[in-house]
């Protein structure tokens, strides 16, 4: 019984910072009408920032699908180089590779572009990702492409139509996580975008406190806050099974 | 004769062999293409700008080793190494500490321990952007909770200055870490209790073993592994710390809260001195890669 009274003093103790923060921001309902209007409009960063996460779930899935299957079932020169060079990635620290990644997208003509965000997303998602779908069809019995196979698809068809609806609950973990991971991200962002129109919600709502000089509207500022966090709570409630299914399968004991 | 039929006995399952190979590269081009684009040639370029000089606008002009030879003159990151050293120490401390105390609580299947595990992590979906300006709001002494309730509850008699002195700007930042990041170590702790077999437990108990015996003879050490990865993760985190001192305390009071990689950023993007910021990533990233082949030789 007493274990259930510290959880609880402990669980009031995580909870609270978010439930003020709800409370504050709508105190007064006019905040999500301010923060509405601040600078581009939040219409701009939310789609900025929605635009960033479809083309990052998006772009992880296709990449790290088509690259764990070639990698589960396929053996050719370079595959152990390849898979050691993509698990390099979280060896490098993020920052410090975020000031050639500016430079590079330059000479890319993808500088201040969203599309350029989400490609640099895409790449920090890759260890991880790559590594679930690998696992994911290594444990699919052969047979089933072999079936497949027998029934006159190719490989390409077969592994479209059959294997991925197969790997579906490791493409929810890798969805889940590249989402989490771009919708949240700030220094990526602070970094790759000059230009406010191309600003995610993050850079938008930080920018809030650093534009009004002195004078910071505390309401507002919480009415962004859950603007943030509401998507990413609301998830991960929903996918919290497949997020820590994707800690259990070994996504960090590799 | 002999030479074509051994040929022709061979070709098929070479064929097939060559098509598998070129099936095998085909699936894992896009990803080979996003390796190499997005990771190695930024990490050859970051290598070639440090022995730049490379302004944020116009050409760049070789002068290796001029950028590594300043870091030393630049007072800034000599503190900001300091207390990104302390910052990194005190977290790492006290997440480990909080967060296997959380595992334990919540390690039993026992009804409504979901929702206890659900809280705990639930900071942890937050962005630490946002997480950031939360507590910006929630400490402010106008306008945030916190400071009325000490104050009705007799434990301060007047606003405390949350990020005003060096010290509690320290200390706010890292209660703000611990929310936000002791429901995910704790996740990380429980997948290694859960593979702890029962009977072990059992056999100690039987034993005669007390709970403190329990925990430090047999927890602990079978433990290790995951603490270990747990450790690596967060000295990693907090020494490559940015988001929470840019966006909770912007580095201030006066730059005693100055992390490592906000001089890297700032010298890039305030300084306009890239050269120099990717010698500074450079040696950060050699340290790094150091630093985590010796803690898993060590800690495994």
């Amino acid at each position: 019984m007493s274990r259930y009274l510290t959880l609880s003093a402990l669980a009031v103790l995580f909870l609270f910072p978010l439930v003020w923060s709800g409370y504050a921001s709508f105190e007064e309902p006019s905040n999500y009408l301010e923060m509405a209007r601040f600078g581009e409009g939040l219409g701009t960063y939310a789609t900025n920032s929605v635009l960033v996460s479809v083309m990052t779930v998006a772009g992880t899935l296709v990449v790290s699908a088509l690259g764990g299957y070639g990698f589960a079932r396929f053996d050719f020169p370079g595959k152990n180089l390849l898979f050691l060079a993509t698990l390099a990635i979280l060896m490098v620290p993020y920052a410090t590779i975020l000031i050639p990644l500016y430079v590079l997208l330059g000479y890319l003509g993808l500088q201040n572009s969203l599309v350029g965000l989400s490609l640099v997303f895409v790449m920090f998602q890759l260890p991880f990702a790559l590594f679930m779908m690998r696992n994911a069809f290594e444990a699919l019995p052969r047979e089933l492409e072999e079936a497949a196979l027998v029934d006159g698809c190719g490989t390409f068809r077969a592994f479209a139509r059959i294997l991925l609806h197969a790997v579906r609950p490791a493409l929810i973990t890798v969805g889940l996580f590249a989402f989490l991971a771009s919708w949240n991200d700030f220094f990526a962002p602070l970094i790759l975008l000059n230009d406010g129109a191309s600003f995610t919600l993050p850079v938008a709502v930080v920018s809030m406190t650093q534009q009004t000089f002195g004078a910071i509207d505390y309401g507002m500022l919480q009415a962004g806050v859950m603007v943030m966090a509401f998507p990413c709570l609301i998830l991960f409630i929903v996918l919290q099974r497949h997020y820590v299914r994707g800690f259990m399968s070994g996504a960090l004991r590799g | 004769m002999n030479r074509t039929g051994r040929r022709a006995a061979h070709s098929a399952p070479s064929a097939r062999w060559r098509s598998r190979k070129v099936q095998g590269w085909l699936y894992t081009a896009p990803t080979a293409v996003i390796v190499g684009v997005l990771f190695i040639a930024p990490l050859v370029l970051v290598g070639w700008m440090s022995l730049n000089r490379w302004p944020l606008l116009g050409q760049a002009t070789f002068n290796a080793p001029d950028n590594y030879l300043k870091i030393g003159d630049n007072p800034l990151f000599v503190d900001a190494v300091l207390f990104t050293l302390k910052y990194t120490a005190i977290t790492t401390v006290l997440l480990s500490a909080v967060a296997l105390g959380l595992a334990m609580l919540v390690q039993d299947r026992k009804p409504g321990i979901g929702f206890f595990r659900t809280a705990f992590f639930l900071p942890g979906a937050v962005g630490f952007a946002a997480a950031g300006l939360l507590f910006y709001g929630m400490l402010n002494n106008d306008f945030g909770p916190i400071d009325p309730l000490l104050q009705a509850l007799h434990i301060t008699s007047e606003p405390v200055k949350w990020i005003g002195t060096p010290n509690m700007a320290l200390f706010s930042t890292i209660t703000l870490v611990l929310w936000r990041f002791a429901g995910f170590n704790m996740l990380i702790l429980l997948t290694g209790l859960q593979a702890i077999p029962t009977e072990v437990y059992e056999a100690a108990r039987s034993d005669g073993a007390n709970r403190w015996q329990v925990f430090t003879k047999i927890t602990l050490p079978l433990l290790r592994p995951t603490l270990a990865l747990m450790l690596i993760l967060s000295v990693t985190g907090s020494l490559l710390a940015f988001d929470q001192f840019f966006v909770f305390t912007n580095g201030g009071p006066d730059n005693s809260t100055v992390s490592m990689v906000m001089v890297v950023y700032r010298d890039a993007f305030f300084r306009f001195d890239l050269g120099g910021a990717a010698a500074l990533s450079v040696v950060l990233l050699v340290a790094l890669v150091g630093l985590n082949t010796l803690m898993m030789r060590r800690l495994r």
